[in-house]
């Protein structure tokens, strides 16, 4: 191993050259380079680990990013959708989407007929399977929006069902297609010749970053919408309630508390706090939040709350050590021209002190941000169809997050679920790179004053 | 100690602006001062010298209470300003500190710009009304302290970027601004070369027309020079306390005399 303790002095005597290295000299500088070579691979070690998993995660996740869409003329067949003739939208809204269904089933086999792609090995049923269940909702609630579009023919856009798309994504191939009840060879086949058609084409998929989450039968349309704002809802309400009390509470317990045996135990605890195992916060949430003071389940602000239990140890921890930091001799050059302790510390120890709170603060949200566990026992894992509201009633709507929107969809069945995980989880990153740089710069910025 | 012309002066009439009776002060168990008795004659400078670790700068800063800010230590004894006991629960140390400024053993400027610096009494005793008001204190301070012509031109520079003797003389600037009636400067020139220590002396010299004015300092020929009243510090006792001249002149403690030629310290 690495030694470099005791090392026999080099000899005074002999009249020793400073042009003739010494033995001892050798030794101590091989010791040196082993240490380095040691560091080096660390360091090579867990950043190739890293790479792995972000390779691997964009490998899987980078997918989700771009969806199969077909593109053809609707037409939005007026006995349908409007059979009694009124264009009033109360009374086409008694029609269901089962009868937009049957308006797209038809648009799409006009559609081949008319770019005269054959279609004899798959039914008109089958065909009309092709296409997303999510895509007569969409064109349903097109015309409700604007019945105009009733009687004319419209080119849209709808997903292709998550089966197809798997196609394009490799995730289904013609010899799983066999054994699939949802979908056949025939079909994929189909979708080749569709998409040489300009019919069908793999392209960005913003609806995956706006979508809310969706049901086992329809993975394409699943998205993250729903978890994103959940996520900032948790961020916004972590960062007003911790930043606060976790800054008075380091100001006080640095500057004003005396040192005693209290303090101390305070000190002990708040470092306990630090490294109480995030799921057992969830418990105290579930007991104290939900059931105890009879906050809505499922919502931001519960898992804030708890979230912020967790998150204030960090927080005070990182804020304390950071007033420590400002040198003492700053304290008593304000006391000594008369300013009073809160005007020493406020204009003197917390903007010397302010670049590592917010480090710290940032670091601590960002850990928050990843935190999955608590969220699951107040239930902010539930299938949340509807965004929350806008603030501030939103925040105790049914809201769920990122890590959570992660965790549950790798759970499902779908292996079209697994891609969604991992494009989860680049979102998730980014999320977490621009907190980590905005620390960066925010504290670059403070420090650059002096 | 050749030059003695400014110590020459008469203080015997003096009044006396504070008092001490019977300090001790302890940090944690141990003793720092044993029973300092001592007065700190108004319109005069007194000069606490003595070898290092004797209690020089604990004494002083009982003076204007900066030790209630040391966890560990403990004052006893009365100490008076203008006869009142600034120990009494209804002083505010705060108040008494703005009264009795410091100019710290190691230059301590905020990590705000110059002006800032000097500035700072003023603005939160609220001296002054207006800028005009404020920069007119910021230029004579700096002026006093001998550090205008240095600074006029980077007056919004970082006073943390100053060279170490600038830092001392901008906190010596820094305390006067606030007007103290009594000034406690603890070694402010060991940081400082000949020509910025004459300047300092000139003015500690020039401030004793406004208030007292007590220095600690390890240089014999300074205190001989710059004070009328000298405190021989050692081990945390007062061994002599008494006019310049004759402490340096013919000391009337065998400990004293050891110390200024030399053989202790
Ligand atoms: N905060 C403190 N806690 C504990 N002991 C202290 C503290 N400050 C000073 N002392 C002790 O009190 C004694 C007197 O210290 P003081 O700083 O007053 O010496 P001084 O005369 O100013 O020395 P110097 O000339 O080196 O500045 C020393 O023995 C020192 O170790
Ligand atoms: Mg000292």
């Amino acid at each position: 191993m690495t030694d470099i303790s005791a090392q026999p002095m080099p000899s005074q005597s002999a009249a020793a050259s400073i042009m003739v290295g010494s033995k001892g000299m050798k030794k101590r500088h091989a010791a040196e380079a082993r240490f380095k070579a040691y560091g080096i691979v660390a360091i090579v070690f867990s950043l190739g680990v890293l790479a792995f998993m972000l390779f691997t995660i964009f490998n899987d996740g980078i997918s989700a990013f771009r969806q199969a869409q077909l593109t053809f003329p609707v037409t939005i067949d007026a006995a349908v959708v409007d059979p009694t003739g009124t264009r009033d939208r109360n009374t086409m809204a008694k029609v269901t989407t089962f009868s937009y269904t049957k308006v797209l089933n038809n648009s799409i086999v006009a559609a081949l007929l008319d770019k005269g792609i054959p279609q004899e090995k798959v039914s008109d049923k089958e065909l009309g399977e092709m296409v997303s269940k999510s895509a007569p909702a969409q064109v349903r609630n097109m015309v409700l929006a604007d019945p105009s579009l009733v009687g004319q023919t419209i080119t849209i856009s709808v997903f292709a069902n998550g089966r197809i798309d798997g196609y394009f994504k490799g995730r289904v191939t013609r010899d799983t297609a066999s054994r699939d009840s949802n979908v056949s060879p025939a079909q994929l086949d189909l979708a080749d010749t569709l998409r040489d058609a300009g019919i069908l084409s793999l392209g960005w998929n913003s609806r995956f970053l706006t979508n809310s989450d969706s049901s086992d039968l329809r993975p394409e349309t699943a998205g993250l919408g729903v978890a994103i704002l959940g996520s900032l809802y948790l961020m916004f309400l972590v960062l007003i309630i911790c930043v606060p009390i976790g800054v008075a509470a380091s100001i006080y317990l640095e500057e004003f508390a005396p040192k005693n045996r209290w303090t101390d135990i305070i000190e002990v605890n708040i470092s306990n706090l630090a490294a109480v195992p995030s799921i057992v916060f969830g418990i105290l949430g579930l007991a104290l939040f939900i059931n105890f003071a009879g906050l809505p389940q499922s919502s931001a602000m519960v898992g804030a709350l708890v979230i912020s239990l967790m998150t204030l140890p960090t927080i005070i921890i990182a804020s304390r050590s950071a007033i420590r930091a400002v040198p003492p001799s700053i304290r008593d050059a304000a006391l000594g021209v008369g300013a009073s302790k809160m005007q020493t510390v406020f204009h003197h120890v917390l903007p010397l002190a302010a670049p590592g709170i917010l480090t710290g603060t940032i670091l601590g949200l960002a850990s928050a941000l990843g935190e999955t566990a608590p969220l699951l026992l107040i239930g902010m894992v539930a299938f949340v169809d509807n965004y929350p509201g806008a603030p501030i009633s939103g925040f105790f709507d049914p809201a769920t997050a990122l890590p959570v929107q992660v965790y549950s969809w790798a759970s499902r069945s779908d292996p079209a679920f697994l891609e969604r995980s991992s494009g989860a989880i680049i979102v998730l990153l980014v999320f977490l790179v621009i907190m980590n740089v905005t620390a960066i710069i925010l504290r670059r910025k403070f420090e650059r004053r002096w | 100690m050749n030059d003695m012309t400014k110590s020459d002066l008469d203080v015997s009439t003096a009044k006396i602006k504070m008092r001490a009776e019977g300090v001790q002060v302890y940090y944690g168990t141990t003793q720092a001062l044993k029973d300092v008795n001592v007065n700190i004659l108004d319109k005069v400078v007194t000069a606490f010298i003595g070898p290092s670790g004797c209690g020089k700068s604990t004494f002083l800063r009982c003076l204007n209470r900066m030790n209630d800010t040391v966890a560990s230590a403990r004052v006893e004894g009365k100490i008076t300003l203008d006869g009142q006991d600034i120990h009494d629960p209804k002083v505010d140390a705060v108040q008494l500190r703005a009264v009795v400024g410091m100019v710290f053993q190691k230059p301590n400027p905020f990590p705000k710009s110059i002006y800032d610096n000097v500035a700072y009494g003023p603005r939160i005793h609220g001296r002054t009304s207006s800028k005009a008001e404020l920069d007119e204190i910021v230029e004579t301070s700096l002026r006093k302290a001998a550090l205008w012509n240095e600074a006029k031109d980077r007056l919004s520079a970082p006073g943390t970027g100053l060279s170490g003797g600038q830092q001392q003389r901008l906190c010596i600037a820094r305390a006067i601004a606030t007007n103290p009636q009594v000034l406690l400067m603890d070694e402010p020139c060991s940081a400082l070369d000949p020509i910025a220590t004459a300047q300092v002396e000139e003015l500690i010299d020039e401030l004793r027309s406004q208030f007292s004015v007590v220095i600690v300092t390890h240089s014999m020929q300074q205190a001989a020079r710059v004070s009328q009243k000298t405190a021989f510090f050692h081990l945390g006792n007062l061994v002599e306390y008494g006019d310049t001249s004759q402490v340096f002149t013919n000391p009337s403690d065998p400990r004293t005399e050891s110390y200024i030629s030399g053989r202790i310290g």
